[in-house]
C-alpha cells in the first residue's frame, strides 16, 4: 500500500515537474486567439465595428468585449467563419454598424481635387498618393474601400464605384438545374 | 522498335466523328473585310503599341508582352488599325476584352523578316525570339512557350521532350492535318525544342486512330538528330492531357503541385513545334493557325485561318446547316458555347463546332448523384467527383481543396458517364472560381493590413520623434530660465519675477519655432 502510494506520489511529482518546465520553457509570447480571428477580418480597416482597425476588433473578440457581427465588410460569410473559431453562435449582422456591401474602390475626380491631403491623412492603408496643392489619385489595387476618405473631402470629390469585373476576376455561376420529377 | 506504354487510370472512349474534317488537305481561308486581334490571348495580356489611323504591316508587332506569363501580339495582315476597343472576347464569359481592330488593305505586305540561325543564339536569346514572335501552346491552352522552355535554376537538363499529337478529343483534326501536311516543318520545329531543352530523346505520342499522320511524323523521325521515337497511343479520351500523355509515354506519374521539368519531361503540341519553327526559321510571328470547322456543316475541314477572323466568317465556309442553334469554341468535351458568332479566331481556338439538337441534344435534367462510382473510375486524374460534386454544391470548399479539387483538368469524363446526368464540370468549374476569388482576397487582405501595420507604425514614431522635439525644446527654455537666473546671482525677488516672465515667453518662441519647422517637413 505504501510502496503504491509512494509511487504514485513520486510520478505526480515528476510529471508536475515536467509540465511547469514545459510551460515556461514553451510559453507562447503574443495570443494566437487574437491572430487568428484577424486573419479571418477582411482588413479593410474601416473602423465602421467602432474600433480603429481590424487588428484593435480582433483583440476586443480575443477579450470578450465585442461581438462577433460587428464588421460589414465580412459579412455573413465573416461572421460564419469567427462563430466556428470561436465556437460561439452565429449571429446576423448588427445593423448599427452597417450593411454587406459588394466589394467597392474610391475613385477620386481629379479635374475636382484641390490638393488638401485630407483624404491621404484618412487613408488607413496608404493608397492615396499626391502632395499639398498636387492631385491626389488612388491606387485602386491598394484600395480597401473602407469610405473613410469620403467625409473629410471638402470638395466632395471622392466616390466610392464598385470593383468592375474583367475576364479576369470573372466566375462561373453556379450551375442551377431543376431536378427532374420523379414519376 | 515497339515502345513499352503505359496507361493511366480511367479515361473514355466516346465517338470521334473525326472521318468528317479529316479529309480534305488544309485550305488557306480568305481574308475577312475586318480582323479584330484581341490582345489577351495568353496567360498574360499584352500592351498595344499601335495608334489609332496607324497602318500595320503584315507580322508588325501590335500588342508587347507585359508580364511574366505574356506573349506578343501580331497584325495577322497588312493594313489600317481602325479601332483599339473593348470588343466580346471568345470566353465562356462572355465579357469584353481590349481588342486592335484592323481593316485589311489586301495586299498582305510582310514586314522584314528576320529569320534566325538557331544554333547561332543563345537560348536566352532564342526565348526572347519567341516571347517576340507570340509562340503560345496551340494545343488550346495557349500558354506562352518560352516559359515552358526555360530550364531549372540549377541547370538540369530535360532529359524527354514529349511532342503532344494524341489530338484525343472528339471532332478536332487540325493536329492530325498539319501532321500530314507538315511533317518536315514539325520536325524541325521539334529539333529546335529539343536544342533548347538539351533534351535526350524525343517521343511523339500519336493516338493510333491516326495512320497517316503516324506514317508521316515516322518518315521525318529517321532523319531527327536527336533519338526520336515516334509512340502510337491506344485512343482513349484523354490522352492529350499533358500529365496523361506523359504518363502513357514515360510511366511518369505527375503529383500535385508539379511540372513536368521537375521529373525531367517538357510537353509540346506539334502545332507548337510547327509555329517554333516558323517564328525562328523563317522570322513569321504567330498569326495564323489551322483551324477545324465541323459539325453541322455541309463542309467540313481545316483551314489556315489568320488571327482576328471573326468565327461567322469562317463558319460561313464551311456553310452550316439551318438548325444550328449555338457554336463551340473547342470539341464538344471541354470546349464553350461561343457568346456570338462575330468573336474572332484566337491563338487557343482549335476547333469551332457548329451544334445543333440533333447532334448535340439538350441537356436532360439532372437526377440525384446514386453514388453509383462511375465517375471515379472514369477520372484521369484519379480523384473522386461524386465527393467533390457533393462539396463544391454544398459550397464546402475547404473540403473540395482536400478532396483536390485543383488536380481537375475538367476533361469532362466524369459528366459524361454520369448515369444522373449531372454536369459535374461545371458544379468544380464553380467551386474552383469561389477559391480562386477567395485566395484573391485574401492576398489583398494580407497586403492591407501589412500596409495598415507600417503606417501605424510610423504614426507612432512621428508621435514620438514630435514628443522627443517638444521635449527638448521645453528644457532649453528651462536651462535658460536657469541660466537668467544665475546671471542675475542674488537679485532682488522683482528681478526674478522679470526673469522668469522672459523665460517663458522664450520657451513660447522657441515652440512657435519648432510648429513652423514640423509645417515645414510636412
Amino acid at each position: 500500500m505504501l510502496t503504491a502510494l509512494l509511487v504514485m506520489c513520486g510520478v505526480a511529482l515528476v510529471l508536475g515537474a515536467a509540465l511547469g518546465y514545459a510551460s515556461l520553457r514553451f510559453k507562447v509570447e503574443a495570443d494566437p486567439l487574437v491572430e487568428k480571428i484577424d486573419a479571418l477580418l477582411p482588413q479593410t480597416q474601416c473602423g465602421q465595428c467602432g474600433y480603429p482597425g481590424c487588428r484593435p476588433y480582433a483583440q476586443a473578440i480575443a477579450d470578450g468585449e465585442a461581438a462577433i457581427n460587428l464588421c460589414p465588410p465580412g459579412g455573413e460569410e465573416g461572421i460564419r467563419k469567427l462563430a466556428d473559431l470561436l465556437g460561439r453562435e452565429a449571429q446576423p449582422l448588427d445593423a448599427e454598424h452597417g450593411v454587406e456591401k459588394p466589394r467597392q474602390v474610391a475613385v477620386i475626380d481629379e479635374n475636382a481635387c484641390i490638393g488638401c491631403v485630407l483624404c491621404i491623412q484618412a487613408c488607413p492603408v496608404d493608397a492615396i498618393v499626391g502632395a499639398t496643392r498636387q492631385m491626389h489619385t488612388v491606387i485602386a489595387s491598394l484600395c480597401t474601400g473602407c469610405e473613410l476618405c469620403v467625409p473629410p473631402c471638402p470638395v466632395d470629390c471622392i466616390s466610392m464605384r464598385p470593383l468592375p469585373e474583367s475576364v479576369e476576376t470573372w466566375k462561373w455561376a453556379y450551375p442551377r438545374t431543376g431536378l427532374r420529377r420523379a414519376a | 522498335m515497339k515502345a513499352q506504354l503505359f496507361r493511366f487510370r480511367g479515361g473514355i472512349e466516346p465517338e470521334a466523328h473525326k472521318d468528317a474534317s479529316a479529309g480534305a488537305p488544309i485550305a488557306p481561308s480568305p481574308l475577312p473585310p475586318l480582323l479584330v486581334v484581341p490582345l489577351r490571348q495568353a496567360a498574360g495580356t499584352s500592351a498595344p503599341r499601335v495608334r489609332v489611323g496607324e497602318h500595320v504591316l503584315k507580322g508588325e508587332r501590335i500588342g508587347n508582352a507585359e508580364g511574366p506569363f505574356a506573349a506578343a501580339v501580331h497584325a495577322p495582315t497588312s493594313g489600317t488599325v481602325r479601332a483599339i476597343e473593348m470588343r466580346t472576347l471568345p470566353h465562356p464569359s462572355g465579357m469584353g476584352g481590349l481588342c486592335v481592330v484592323i481593316e485589311p488593305d489586301g495586299e498582305e505586305r510582310w514586314i522584314e523578316r528576320d529569320p534566325v540561325e538557331v544554333r547561332a543564339l543563345s537560348a536566352e536569346r532564342l526565348r526572347e525570339r519567341l516571347r517576340d514572335a507570340g509562340v503560345v501552346g496551340l494545343g488550346g491552352a495557349a500558354f506562352p512557350s518560352h516559359v515552358k522552355l526555360r530550364r531549372g535554376g540549377a541547370g538540369e537538363c530535360c532529359g524527354t521532350l514529349v511532342i503532344n499529337g494524341a489530338e484525343c478529343e472528339p471532332w478536332i483534326t487540325c493536329d492530325d492535318r498539319l501532321m500530314r501536311e507538315r511533317a518536315n516543318e514539325i520536325a524541325r520545329g521539334i529539333a529546335i525544342l529539343a536544342h533548347l531543352l538539351q533534351a535526350r530523346r524525343v517521343l511523339i505520342g500519336i493516338e493510333d486512330n491516326k495512320p497517316e499522320a503516324i506514317a508521316a511524323m515516322c518518315d521525318t523521325a529517321a532523319g531527327a538528330e536527336v533519338l526520336t521515337r515516334v509512340v502510337p497511343v491506344p485512343t482513349l479520351y484523354p490522352t492529350g492531357g499533358e500529365k496523361q500523355l506523359i504518363d502513357i509515354l514515360t510511366g511518369i506519374e505527375i503529383p500535385y503541385g508539379k511540372l513536368g521539368p521537375d521529373f525531367g519531361v517538357q510537353c509540346f503540341n506539334v502545332a507548337t513545334a510547327h509555329a517554333v519553327w516558323r517564328a525562328l526559321e523563317l522570322g513569321e510571328p504567330v498569326i495564323s493557325r489551322v483551324v477545324t470547322v465541323t459539325g453541322n456543316v455541309e463542309r467540313p475541314g481545316n483551314l489556315e485561318v489568320l488571327l482576328g477572323t471573326p468565327v461567322r466568317e469562317l463558319l460561313a465556309l464551311a456553310a452550316p446547316r439551318p438548325d444550328t442553334d449555338r457554336i463551340l469554341m473547342g470539341g464538344p468535351m471541354m470546349g464553350f458555347a461561343l457568346p456570338e458568332d462575330s468573336v474572332p479566331v484566337v491563338k487557343a481556338t482549335n476547333c469551332i463546332l457548329a451544334a445543333s439538337e440533333r447532334l448535340f441534344p439538350a441537356h436532360p435534367p439532372e437526377m440525384p448523384c446514386v453514388r453509383c462510382g462511375r465517375c471515379a473510375a472514369a477520372c484521369p486524374e484519379r480523384l473522386q467527383p461524386f465527393d467533390l460534386y457533393w462539396f463544391a454544391r454544398s459550397r464546402n470548399f475547404g473540403k473540395c481543396q482536400e478532396y483536390s479539387i485543383f488536380d481537375c483538368i475538367e476533361c469532362g469524363c466524369c459528366a459524361y458517364v454520369c448515369p444522373s446526368q449531372i454536369r459535374l464540370v461545371d458544379y468544380y468549374r464553380y467551386a474552383k472560381a469561389e477559391i480562386r476569388e477567395r485566395e484573391r482576397n485574401t492576398a489583398a487582405a494580407d497586403a492591407a493590413r501589412r500596409r495598415f501595420e507600417l503606417r501605424t507604425a510610423r504614426l507612432e514614431r512621428d508621435a514620438a520623434l514630435k514628443a522627443e522635439r517638444l521635449a527638448a525644446a521645453a528644457a532649453r527654455a528651462r536651462e535658460a530660465a536657469a541660466r537668467l537666473a544665475a546671471a542675475a546671482g542674488a537679485s532682488a525677488p522683482e528681478q526674478e519675477v522679470g526673469a522668469v516672465k522672459k523665460a517663458l515667453v522664450e520657451a513660447a518662441v522657441e515652440r512657435v519655432r519648432a510648429a513652423q519647422e514640423r509645417a515645414q517637413e510636412r
